[in-house]
């Protein structure tokens, strides 16, 4: 395996004294689709906030490509070229879309611009339509893809997605799962998935964690995860 | 109804005024107000000899009256048809305050026209309403009230009938204006003249009336006037500098008065020791105003809402208190007094004394004091442009655009690579230098400052603004200081009363307009071909 793009070791975090992370280890490797899937409070979120440096890790180590993370700020984290698309979409509700795209793109080079902006909207059209409404006024499946987006605009090596399904129509859920194996495929970009959806997250990506209690338990290819036994009781009950 | 089909059939002809029918309406109007006007003008109670007489002034009586008929007759025949009508659907905004706002342009306009066709009407009016009135003090009031009105009056008239002329003319010489607004659907159309576009429209007329109005409220007035003109733009200018913090970053300061304070202190204590200029002294107080501004945001970096007011209120209090207390620099509560008066590059506005030539002498002019207050007031309104224009910009800048980000959502700021930190203290020593920099105007205009000035009525004032004029809306703060100072400037003697006022209409338009007088914010983008989306699909929140 080729030297991971993010790395994750033995990282406890902690809510005051309560302790969210055990002993994390996950590896993300360039062009992979990473997902991690666990129970509702297995800690999910928090491992993803942990990487972008909020809960900052008690112990352990982060890094990306090559430069140790755990300590640096949020907003420097981002600037390192890690864009996250928080757990609940988090878009600015009174801005318009083309606002929102333009906060996505802040750390982006200004010419980059209109070529970002032209790859969201062939990536997600509606949002094209959308681009004088404001966010808050989107539907839930817009406001995911808002989202997206705006991640997208400042061109990351890495995309860490939180559960880019919540609360969305299964039509949709499909549609925006599509989007990121095209990302992948096509741009070869890096991508780190958090999901409920066990059953499509596992069928999308390429390697899967699983955690409960904030410990990873399980780990694998995504196809060997739908097979073993302990995920389907756990997460795919009644197949999916 | 001929409208409906007017507006169904997106034609563009204009309805034929119905002569007759108007006539009857005027008729019928001004019967019903020579009923109600011969009671309550037309026959009078005064003190007389062995107890009250009657004086009957049936005259007056009638010619309100008629006035009433013509202005319905006018309005039926101009205002709700033809081209009048569509003046008010282009320019006018719609809904409850839209359509108290068209009335107030009306009758200001009507006012205007009357004033300015008729000479001497002014006058008139003026002795009529004190007749009314009776009493003197309220007399004196209403005349001061009528002179200072009348200017602006005049002033809509003017540019209303201008914008009329425009329209008209441009009918006239293309009769194929593309039907595109016809095309829109009344029920779109209604919102899309809101408020705030209506603010829009205005402001250029807005600002062309400031720059001209001292000349506008010439007259034994001016003085009087002018200087309620500074008072109100100083507001102005306070709340466009707070706007930034509480409108934009959504910080909300319940202490801005301390910038204002440490501004006035900063000019007053460097004039007066070291005799250094107005224009050396407002960037120096400005930058001690922003650092005070950077003092206070550190401690309170991560609190929000309740808890931010709370401590930025005690900050407030707190500089009030230093200076108080530390006599030996701020002379404690018998204030800073003698703060030199401005002068015009170097000539002094004042009549005898000192060295130097004086303004009058260079320019070959009688001695008036009512110079000072003119150059006060172009200082004042340059200053809160630029307050205003600063801001605008800003706003379209990544640190505006990461305010604004910070109102709406601190996480996916940080998560987008938003230094949330240095991006709240900007906010912070922004908003405090531009407070400090009325301060120093404030501490110049008036030439003598104590800890009095800056108590916590003054920031709650402020606040009240920027809050009634909505959030982020600069035209909105226009308003609410216009509306606000004004207001209690002419209800003055009513001191005990002028809380009571300002509360009850505080809770009315809270109730009535919850987010401000002028809310909802312009986008800083907005791409042309897809506007109309903007307008008709945001309220219905598709999806
Ligand atoms: N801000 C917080 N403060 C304290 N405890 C928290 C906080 N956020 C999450 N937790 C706790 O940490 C655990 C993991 O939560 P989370 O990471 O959100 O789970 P998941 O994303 O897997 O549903 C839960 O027990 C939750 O109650
Ligand atoms: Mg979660």
């Amino acid at each position: 395996m080729t030297a991971p793009l993010l790395s994750v070791r033995g990282v406890d975090a902690f809510y005051g004294n309560i302790q969210a992370l055990r002993s994390v280890n996950m590896d993300v490797a360039p062009g992979e689709i990473v997902t991690l899937i666990g129970a509702n409070g297995a800690g999910k979120t928090t491992l993803m906030m942990t990487v972008c440096g909020k809960p900052q890790a008690r112990h352990g180590q982060i890094v990306f490509d090559g430069t140790d993370i755990t300590k640096l700020p949020t907003h420097e984290i981002a600037r390192m070229s890690i864009a996250h698309a928080p757990e609940g979409r988090r878009i600015f509700p009174r801005m318009t879309v083309m606002e929102n795209l333009q906060m996505g793109a802040l750390l982006a080079p200004e010419a980059k611009f209109a070529e970002a902006q032209e790859m969201v909207f062939s990536l997600f059209p509606v949002l094209a339509k959308r681009r004088n409404q404001r966010g808050g006024t989107l539907s839930g499946g817009e406001q995911q893809m808002l989202a997206i987006s705006r991640a997208l605009m400042s061109w990351p090596r890495l995309l860490l997605l939180d559960e880019p399904s919540l609360g969305l129509a299964p039509l949709i859920v499909q549609q925006i799962f599509q989007v990121i194996r095209e990302l992948n495929a096509k741009q070869g970009l890096t991508v780190f998935l958090v999901e409920q959806n066990a059953y499509h997250a596992l069928k999308l990506a390429h390697r899967g964690y699983v955690m409960v209690n904030g410990k990873i338990t399980l780990s694998g290819t995504g196809r060997e995860l739908l097979a073993r036994d302990e995920v389907k009781a756990a997460y795919l009950e009644g197949g999916r | 109804m001929a409208e409906g089909v007017v507006m169904a059939t997106g034609a563009r002809s204009i309805e034929a005024p119905d002569v007759g029918e108007a006539l009857k309406q005027a008729i019928i109007a001004s019967g019903i107000a020579l009923i109600l006007f011969i009671a309550i003008v037309g026959i009078k109670t005064e003190n007389a000899q062995g107890g009250l007489a009657l004086i009957y002034r049936f005259g007056a009586a009638f010619s309100l009256a008629a006035t009433v008929g013509v202005v319905r007759f006018l309005f039926d025949l101009f205002v709700w048809r033809g081209l009048g009508r569509e003046i008010m659907q282009r320019w006018l905004p719609a809904g409850t305050l839209g359509t108290v706002m068209t009335a107030l342009v009306i009758a200001a306009y009507l006012l205007g026209a009357y004033y300015f066709i008729v000479p001497g009407s002014r006058l008139a009016l003026a002795e009529t309403l004190s007749d009314i009135f009776g009493d003197n003090e309220w007399r004196s009031r209403s005349r001061i009230f009528v002179e200072l009105t009348g200017q602006l009056v005049i002033a809509v008239f003017i540019v209303l009938s201008a914008m009329g002329i425009i329209m008209a003319l441009r009918r006239l010489f293309s009769a194929a204006i593309p039907a595109s607004r016809e095309a829109v659907p009344p029920a779109a159309r209604a919102e899309k003249t809101t408020l705030a576009e209506f603010g829009q429209q205005f402001a250029p007329a807005l600002l062309v009336i400031a720059v001209i109005l001292p000349v506008l409220v010439a007259g034994p007035q001016q003085r009087y006037a002018l200087d309620t003109a500074i008072q109100i733009l100083t507001y102005i200018m306070l709340g466009w500098g707070l706007n930034i913090v509480v409108g934009l970053a959504g910080l909300l300061d319940l202490g801005y008065v301390a910038f204002y304070a440490v501004g006035a202190y900063s000019y007053a204590l460097l004039s007066t020791s070291f005799g250094w200029s107005f224009w050396i002294c407002l960037p120096l107080a400005g930058i001690l105003a922003a650092f005070w501004g950077i003092m206070l945001g550190f401690p309170v970096l991560r609190l929000r809402g309740d808890y931010l007011a709370i401590v930025t209120l005690a900050f407030g209090e707190m500089i009030r208190i230093l200076l108080l207390n530390w006599q030996s620099l701020t002379n404690g509560p018998n204030g800073i007094s003698q703060i030199p008066k401005p002068s015009f590059f170097g000539l002094s506005f004042d009549r005898f004394g000192g060295s130097g030539t004086k303004f009058h002498e260079f320019f070959g002019l009688q001695y008036d004091a009512v110079y000072r207050i003119i150059f006060l007031y172009y200082i004042i309104l340059a200053l809160a442009l630029m307050v205003n224009f600063a801001s605008q910009r800003l706003r379209r800048l990544p640190i505006g655009r990461a305010w604004e980000a910070l109102r709406e959502d601190e996480i996916a700021c940080r998560s987008l690579g938003i230094n949330t930190v240095t991006t709240k203290l900007t906010a912070f020593a922004i908003g405090a230098m531009f407070g400090g920099f009325a301060g120093s105007f404030f501490a110049m205009r008036q030439g003598f400052i104590s800890p009095e000035s800056f108590t916590f009525h003054e920031s709650a004032l402020i606040l009240a603004i920027v809050v009634l004029g909505g959030l982020g809306s600069q035209i909105g703060v226009v308003v609410a200081a216009v509306a606000l100072i004004g207001s209690s400037e002419f209800f003055r003697d009513l001191e005990d009363y002028r809380m009571l006022i300002f509360g009850a209409s505080m809770v009315v338009i809270m109730v009535w307009r919850p987010r401000g007088l002028v809310s909802g914010r312009a986008p800083t983008v907005v791409l042309k071909e897809h506007k109309v989306i903007s307008g008709g699909l945001v309220k219905e929140g598709a999806g």
